[in-house]
């Protein structure tokens, strides 16, 4: 496994990370590689600095020193949505979606991230695109002042094509719908976010994460206070998030969990990296046994 | 620009803002309170400061001493000052009480977002002013002249009067008063509490409205008493005089970083002498706009104001 | 492919089930029906100064003047939701760019400017638009990165300045002012236009004596301006603004460029406040200081949240109360603000959303007072 690792490229690189808030250090010299395609565990006792360090890694917090590469280029210093734009997603631990906003609405802010329409684009609608016979708006009334309407605005659309804020918004809603359906909850696209049941809301971030259309994704602890069944569904959207091609970083308490879905596992403890290696590797190494020692490793 | 004007009268120029500071602090001062506590901009505090400047010549002329009469001696001097700012302090800490009871309670109660604390805040303010305009007539009301400016001493060429020296350590005064109430008192220490996080103060045992309505009483007199200092000073008051006021204190709270009450001193003082200075070198009309300009600057290079904001570290 | 598109008409279907009574019985409706219901009540608006209809009437003043007031406003609350409503941006001194537009026009278009260029009005107008927006921009490009609540205080100061400046400058002509501020146009009615009561074809349509040109020229901009805020409200640009006012984190951990989009809600406010100083004073060809007082710009945020910030017809409505009831009241000349700031209070008590909420403010506002009935 280790020399396939070697030849694998490099898509996060993490590099002697540290970060302090007044006197508490928070992260200390953590350096990891995340190598395309796979899943890493980032796993530790509460306080570790895992949190911090996925803030680190999306911009969220400004590392002390330091340096974070993504797909080889820089991400310390860029802007936070710049950052999301090269194509790094997250989740967060205390879930915050837009709460007055539908579920489907939540993932189109997502959607978003990828979208070239300006301010003056979605106002003036200028950028017209050619659009196939198949997308111009249908005929459906019978008669009347509505089939009059509709015809008018399918031969509008054939002379002046549709404009690419159109055209953005409606593959947009399709796209945010099946990827609803790919987190299961595409039944309640309508729902006002904050009234989601609480799985379907951590289901949901990973939706709106998704649509950025990353390249890694970065959970944090996705299962927190999940029950067995609903971790074990979990896993298996994990898994085929992983199969679309997205590379995932994982943030979770649950060792067994973690070590179920990983491929690699990096370990932190008061801000500094302990331990690092496969699940079986880290599973059986003293210093991490040591560092859950009286911890439950059911903690979360 | 006349530069040469400020060069020549620069000592007098920073005495006149002194005093003028002192009282923007005093009034600041309410609004930090509150803000601190509450996270809310009280916009009616300008009223609850103009509220005093009438109830302080009202009080004086019910002693029988209005427009046109001659000072009493030292004694009488203070004597009146001293009952002016005991009422006018009791009805700006009462007017203030009040607004936090009818326009602001309610709101609290039902989580309301602060957008709408706002506008009600906005509403108390118009209500007050107005209120007060139709009971005048909309008419300045003057002031008899109670302290004839003396020179006291001079200083690098600059004339200091009596009158400034009094208002000036007069609000400084009541402001170390304040502070120590803050930081030294048990009931203090609930209000440092209260602003510092509301919850955990609730579970351990503070009464969080009584400590609000602490706060409004004691914003509001600090007010009052500005407003004394302010009649001595001016002479002349009229219903919408919190208005430009009020926004310059608030601008001093802002400037000193808002919540924290040493803040507000600062803010309240530099931004005094700092619109003086501009009113030397661009003229009188230009004042306000020298006041506004400073405070973006200032929050440009510290987007909490000189101190920081936080009443719960007011200390430090 | 099938069951996406049908479960995303459900969503749509879900969403009109969370709005509430009328609203929804309006939107159920046939499209045709309701843009029959759209178009008469337009003509409506465009003739009302030629019915007669008995109450609404304005005793002591022109009632035609009364309207154009209330179209002005109507763009001016336009305006300050974008900035208020849906940014969620606290911009307490916009009469700064209303005046900003005015005074360009005022500047450019008199013959008595001290800049004496002399511009024809539909020249200066789009001119007036960019310098107000760009005087959004200038006083944005600093304080938007600051706290909400500063950002009250600083754009109050900006309000302040820009009245402190008209009053002192010399290219404002200071307090004497300005006059010949010049109208849309000076051409005379056509005869086909005589058949409406109060046109005649000797008459110019921009005149003082009558001023049901500049009414219906402000009404059709008021008109155009709402189309194209609610194309913004329904594109990505309102979505972003949505989400920057629940959680500005978040939004831009999402790929929303925070920034740049409050940075446009206010050049945007701006832009609109231009234009409707840029109008009024057009009809009041005289321009001074005096009409710029930070009191008024209150007195809009006020209007604006009462009417029902983020909805245009709630912030319509706020600004026509605001400008209508004091000239039709005018027997209470002297109690009408005492009167506005109970108002207000009773308001923030009782109906705190607006008269007429959006919809997601009115759910938020009934969602947080549950929540503080659990705390207590
Ligand atoms: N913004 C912050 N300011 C001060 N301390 C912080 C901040 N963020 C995190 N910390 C501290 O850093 C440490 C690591 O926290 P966190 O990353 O949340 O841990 P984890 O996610 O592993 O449970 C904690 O001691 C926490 O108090
Ligand atoms: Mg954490």
């Amino acid at each position: 496994m280790s020399e396939q690792l070697a030849e694998r490229e490099p898509l996060l690189e993490v590099d002697d990370v540290t970060i302090k808030f007044g006197g508490v250090v928070a992260l200390n010299g953590v350096d990891f590689t995340l190598y395309k395609g796979e899943i890493l565990g980032l796993i530790g006792p509460n306080g570790a600095g895992k949190t911090t360090c996925f803030n680190t890694i999306t911009g969220v917090a400004r590392p002390t020193t330091g340096t974070i590469r993504f797909r080889g280029e820089k991400v310390v210093g860029k802007k936070r949505f710049q950052i999301t734009r090269m194509g790094i997603a997250r989740t967060f631990q205390n879930i915050r979606l837009f709460p007055e906003m539908t579920a489907l609405e939540n993932v189109l802010v997502g959607a978003d991230a990828r979208h070239k329409t300006s301010v003056v684009g979605a106002l003036f609608r200028l950028y017209r695109v050619r659009v196939k016979p198949e997308e111009l708006t249908e005929v459906t009334a019978t008669g009347g002042m509505t089939r009059l309407a509709q015809q008018l605005s399918r031969t509008g659309q054939r002379f002046f094509g549709l404009s690419r804020h159109i055209l953005e918004e409606r593959a947009a809603r399709a796209k945010g719908m099946e990827l609803l359906q790919l987190v299961g909850i595409e039944g309640r696209a309508g729902e006002l976010a904050r009234n989601l049941a609480y799985g379907e809301q951590r289901r949901l971030e990973i939706a709106r994460a998704l649509a950025t259309e990353p390249h890694l994704l970065c959970l944090d602890e996705p299962a927190a206070g999940f029950n067995p069944a609903e971790k074990e569904s979990l896993l298996a959207l994990i898994r085929k998030i992983r199969d679309t091609g997205v590379s995932i970083l994982l943030i979770e308490h649950d060792m067994r969990l973690v070590m179920g879905v990983t491929d690699r596992i990096v370990v932190l403890e008061f801000g500094k990296k302990i331990a690092e290696g496969s699940p079986s590797e880290v599973r059986d190494n003293p210093a991490v046994i040591a560092a859950y020692l009286g911890v439950p490793t059911d903690a979360a | 620009m006349n530069f040469q004007f400020l060069g020549d009268h620069f000592v007098s120029l920073t005495v006149t803002g002194l005093t003028q500071g002192a009282i923007y602090a005093l009034v600041a001062l309410g609004y930090t309170l509150v803000y601190g506590v509450l996270r809310l901009i009280n916009f009616a505090h300008s009223e609850v400061f103009m509220i005093g400047t009438f109830v302080t010549t009202i009080i004086w002329a019910g002693l029988g001493f209005s427009v046109g009469d001659a000072a009493p001696g030292t004694l009488g001097v203070i004597g009146l000052i001293v009952i002016a700012m005991i009422a006018a302090g009791a009805a700006s800490g009462a007017t203030a009480l009040v607004v936090e009871r009818v326009a602001y309670r309610p709101l609290r109660k039902r989580n309301a977002p602060s957008l709408i604390f706002l506008i009600s805040a906005i509403g108390a303010s118009v209500a007050l002013s107005e209120a007060v305009g139709a009971l005048t007539d909309r008419q300045p009301r003057g002031m008899p002249t109670l302290v004839v400016p003396k020179v006291q001493f001079s200083f690098l060429g600059a004339d200091v009067t009596n009158l400034q020296l009094g208002i000036f350590f007069s609000a400084l005064a009541m402001m170390i008063g304040l502070d120590i109430f803050i930081n030294r008192t048990r009931l203090g220490r609930g209000v440092r509490a209260v602003a510092q996080n509301p919850d955990v103060a609730a579970l351990m045992g503070v009464n969080k409205d009584r400590i609000i309505m602490l706060i409004f009483i004691l914003g509001g007199a600090m007010a009052g008493a500005a407003a004394v200092l302010y009649d001595i000073k001016v002479g002349l008051t009229t219903y919408s005089v919190g208005f430009l006021l009020g926004i310059k204190a608030f601008t001093a709270a802002v400037l000193g970083g808002i919540g924290n009450l040493r803040g507000a001193l600062l803010g309240g003082l530099l931004l005094g002498v700092v619109e003086n200075y501009g009113a030397g070198v661009f003229g009188n009309q230009w004042m306000d706009v020298v006041a506004f300009m400073m405070l973006v600057v200032v929050l440009l290079f510290r987007p909490t104001g000189l101190l920081g904001e936080s009443l719960g570290r007011a200390r430090a | 492919m099938s069951t996406i598109m049908s479960s995303l008409r459900r969503a749509d279907e879900g969403r009109a089930r969370a709005m509430t009574g009328l609203r929804s019985r309006w939107s159920s409706l046939p499209r045709a029906w309701r843009i029959g219901a759209i178009g008469a009540f337009m003509v409506l608006l465009y003739s009302l100064p030629g019915l007669n209809i008995p109450l609404i009437k304005t005793p002591d003043t022109d009632f035609t003047s009364v309207l154009f007031l209330c179209a002005v406003y109507v763009l001016v609350a336009v305006g300050l939701n974008v900035v208020i409503g849906l940014a969620g941006l606290l911009d307490l001194g916009y009469i700064g760019f209303y005046a900003v537009g005015a005074y360009t026009v005022a500047i450019l278009g008199s013959p008595n400017s001290p800049v004496v260029v002399k511009f024809p009005w539909i020249v200066c107008v789009p001119i007036a638009i960019a310098v107000a927006m760009l005087s959004g921009v200038l006083l944005g490009w600093p304080t938007l990165r600051l706290r909400g609540d500063y950002l009250a205080i600083v754009t109050l100061g900006f309000g302040e300045i820009i009245r402190v400046f008209a009053l002192n400058s010399n290219i404002t002509n200071g307090n004497r002012g300005i006059n010949g501020v010049p109208v849309p146009s000076e051409a005379n009615w056509p005869s086909w236009m005589t058949w409406f009561p109060y046109v005649s074809s000797e008459k110019q349509i921009f005149s003082v004596s009558n001023v049901i040109g500049f009414y219906w020229l402000a009404l059709t901009l008021v008109v155009l301006c709402i189309l194209g805020v609610r194309r913004l409200e329904r594109s990505r640009v309102g979505r972003s603004w949505l989400a920057i006012r629940e959680d500005e984190e978040a939004a831009e951990v999402m790929g929303v460029p925070t920034f740049k989009y409050k940075l446009w809600a206010f050049a945007i406010g701006a832009a609109l406040g231009g234009l409707s100083g840029a109008l009024f004073f057009s009809k009041q060809t005289f321009i001074n200081a005096q009409g710029f007082d930070l009191f008024t710009s209150i007195l809009w945020v006020a209007a604006v949240v009462i009417g029902g910030a983020g909805n245009q017809l709630g912030v319509a409505v706020g600004a026509i109360l605001l400008a209508y009831l004091p000239e039709r009241f005018r027997e209470f000349a002297d109690y009408r603000l005492l009167i506005f700031g109970v108002a207000l209070i009773v308001m923030t008590i009782f109906r705190p959303q607006g008269l007429l909420p959006s919809r997601r403010r009115s759910v938020e506002l009934e969602d947080r007072a549950k929540e503080a009935s659990v705390v207590e």
